[in-house]
């Protein structure tokens, strides 16, 4: 092609140069996502939605966008080294900030008295938020990062249990068509609705967790699209489509406390607040004890686990099972504090959500879990109510890919990552010390 | 080392096995017997099927016909491998008429084993490599897990100072908080063998310990051999390519080619084997003679 000339040598110059080409891209990037969130098109006016978005002067924040995005990526390749660097020890700087036992007791400390006093002075609204959407969902991170961080299961269908634990609430309460032989207080069926969700954990694990990898997350897609499915169809069971309404708040009468959780939310917010605190001690035990190591060595080379004496089938129907009994103790709290279940809360989309909660928060990592679930799932509230935004719900997603793509491609530890996982995939990027590249070394197998 | 009585107090007894992966048989009727504190060596030229017998005798293949029986210093016998017929309904295999333990269960039984290429945890330190090891022989549930109950901080206590004391015995307390992935390679080969040790093994299984170490590697890894034979009363079964090694450390060899025993007895006899010799061409060192040839086995090994 050295015999066509470009018609001007400036622009022949711009398209050779990556950042021109790079920055072309970004900019185009940034308009695609103007007209993805702008307006949509009509059948009178097809072009609506194009023109909507970019001849409002809305463009200028996404070409803006584009403009930021594409100085990262250049202040990337050309400082990657040093901006990695300052990243790292900014990753480090709370253990370093904290190296004493002590010290990080009472920063902890602090920081549940913040948690404890900080809502009573926020609106209805947010006590709300605080509850249905970072609550529950930093409880539900919390149990998916033991399938998917501690034992390295990927669960696609993790919803699921959050459905069974939320129908036992309603079943035990006897809120649904069918009753059971008496009838619980709410705050009692606790525990029968974290046993309902490990059982089905139990039961699905078992003859799936035998399956690798790929196979093991179709079948828990699968699992998550049955549960919806049977939900919705069940009529008589269920409630069908529209769901069940009348499961009664929480109440405790017991030993002369009487205490009932109403209509407010921050009652509701306390006891998840107190749930989440016991889980994350619980989880932190475990992550350090002989079940935790047992999970990481299965995660990383199952073959040796298995020749080490652990019962790999054991130890990853285990974690199932934990993470399943979170699920269901946030799908429990949940359907009490609204008083009402519905098939259509349990979608696909919100085990990908979920999933996405962890990852960017940090497989593996129990800071990371809860910050990123509180961090992703404030963040559409807060740009949703802000008068500047004024973000759109249906884009959530949108922006829910997009943060994954980014996370994937410059932190794919997290943003909390674990120092574990974060050696793991350093190692594995490096390929250092897999059992690949020692194959070499060896000559062929005897 | 060599069994002070004649009389037979086998530890593992590997009866007629044939192992067959679709049309290729790559064990056919192998038998051997090893006694209680021996240190046997299997020897052989690339895909004799050595690591085939290693991998049928740790529970990753189940051989189709034959036996293997361990029998553990308690008197107990673990039929590793057996001609239990499962049930073939629902989920079963009816053409497997063989029944083989797991690897978890094989390990638990007294066998530990080492790998060709070394299998570390390669994101973890020497000392939680070891201290995996050891746990696999501890109670500690999810539940006491989660409590932190007292029973649980005496098992980690108790398999803390263990993985101390193995990685103390292997050489490598030094480097027990380094990551696995940055020891030398000898190093590597030392941990791997605490880790199987940790698993309180009454046999234990190198394949190919000595493959890709340098001289002085090699020199301490023979001692460590001995020594884990001599001073834990472990019983030891080699694969190895390097006949010196082979030759000062074993009691016993048995040579496999292609797939069946040609030869054993101690080292002096089976060197002047003629099958031996002639399954490795008359070279002296085998080594040198078969390093590219014979087929490429064990794929699934991996």
């Amino acid at each position: 092609m050295s015999t066509v000339r470009a018609p001007t040598p400036l622009l022949r110059r711009l398209w050779l140069s990556t950042d021109a080409r790079r920055l072309a891209a970004c900019v185009a990037g940034g308009l695609v996502l103007a007209v993805m969130t702008g307006p949509e098109g009509s059948g009178t006016a097809p072009t609506s939605g194009f023109t909507g978005s970019l001849g409002n002067s809305r463009v200028i924040g996404f070409v803006v966008f584009g403009v930021v995005l594409w100085l990262l990526m250049t202040a990337r390749q050309r400082y990657g080294t040093e901006i990695r660097a300052v990243s790292d020890r900014l990753s480090a700087a709370p253990r370093r900030l904290l190296p004493d036992k002590r010290v990080r007791g009472v920063f902890y400390l602090v920081l549940l008295g913040i948690a404890i006093g900080y809502p009573t002075v926020l609106n209805g609204f947010w006590q709300e938020v605080l509850v249905d959407q970072i609550g529950v969902y930093v409880l539900l991170a919390l149990g998916l990062n033991v399938v998917v961080g501690y034992a390295g299961l990927l669960d696609l269908g993790y919803i699921a249990f959050y459905a069974i634990g939320a129908y036992s609430a309603a079943y035990w309460t006897g809120a649904l068509p069918v009753h059971p032989l008496f009838h619980l207080n709410a705050f009692y069926a606790i525990p029968l609705a974290v046993l309902a969700a490990m059982l089905a954990g139990v039961i699905l694990g078992a003859p799936t967790l035998r399956l690798r990898g790929d196979y093991l997350a179709i079948v828990t897609l699968g699992f998550g699209e049955i549960i919806e499915i049977v939900a919705n169809n069940l009529q008589g069971v269920t409630g069908g489509a529209q769901g069940v309404i009348g499961i009664p708040h929480f109440s405790i009468h017991f030993l002369g406390v009487v205490y009932h959780w109403g209509l407010g939310s921050l009652p509701y917010y306390y006891l998840l607040l107190g749930f989440i605190v016991v889980v994350l001690i619980a989880f932190h035990f475990l992550e350090n004890s002989r079940v935790g190591r047992a999970w990481v060595a299965i995660r990383e080379d199952e073959v040796a686990a298995e020749s080490s004496g652990i019962n790999v089938l054991k130890y990853k129907v285990m974690a199932f099972a934990i993470g399943a009994s979170t699920s269901g103790l946030a799908g429990m709290v949940e359907a009490s504090k609204i008083g009402f279940v519905e098939p259509g809360d349990f979608t696909v989309q919100l085990s990908i959500l979920i999933l996405v909660l962890v990852i960017f928060g940090g497989m593996g990592s129990l800071p990371g879990a809860v910050i990123g679930a509180a961090v992703l799932q404030f963040l559409p509230q807060y740009l949703r109510v802000h008068p500047l935004f004024g973000f759109q719900q249906q884009d959530l997603y949108l922006y829910l890919g997009a943060i994954l793509v980014v996370m994937m491609i410059f932190r794919p530890v997290g943003v909390f990552p674990s120092r574990r996982r974060k050696r793991e995939l350093g190692l594995a990027e490096h390929g250092v010390g897999s059992a690949d590249a020692m194959e070499s070394t060896t000559g062929p197998i005897s | 080392m060599v069994p002070t009585a004649t009389a037979s107090d086998p530890i593992v007894q590997v009866e007629a096995i044939t192992l067959r992966f679709g049309g290729l048989t790559s064990l056919s009727d192998v038998s051997l017997t090893q006694q209680r504190g021996e240190i046997l060596a299997v020897i052989g030229p690339n895909g004799a099927g050595k690591t085939s017998l290693f991998n049928c005798l740790t529970g990753v293949y189940h051989p189709q016909e034959g036996n293997i029986t361990f029998h553990d210093d308690h008197g107990k016998s673990v039929e590793i491998v057996g001609p239990k017929p499962r049930f073939a309904g629902l989920g079963g295999k009816s053409h497997v008429r063989n029944h083989g333990r797991k690897p978890h269960q094989v390990n638990r039984a007294g066998i530990a084993r080492t790998f060709q290429t070394s299998r570390l945890f390669n994101a973890l330190t020497a000392f939680e490599n070891v201290k995996i090891g050891v746990e696999s022989r501890m109670h500690t549930g999810p539940i006491g897990a989660m409590l932190r109950l007292p029973r649980t901080r005496h098992e980690d206590r108790e398999s803390d100072a263990r993985a101390s004391e193995l990685l103390e015995f292997v050489g490598l307390r030094e480097r027990a908080n380094d990551i696995a992935s940055s020891l030398p390679y000898g190093d590597r080969r030392r941990l791997e063998i605490a880790r199987a040790l940790g698993t309180s093994p009454q046999l234990l299984l190198l394949d190919e310990p000595a493959a890709g170490t340098n001289p002085a590697e090699k020199n301490e890894l023979v001692r460590l051999i001995r020594k884990v034979n001599d001073e834990r009363g472990v019983s030891v079964l080699l694969i190895e390519h390097d006949m010196g090694l082979v030759m000062t450390l074993a009691d016993r060899i048995v040579v496999l080619n292609f797939g069946q025993v040609i030869a054993s007895g101690v080292p002096a006899e089976v060197q002047q084997n003629p099958a031996v010799i002639e399954a490795y061409l008359g070279a002296p060192d085998p080594e040198d003679a078969y390093d590219t040839s014979g087929p490429a086995e064990d794929g699934p090994e991996k």
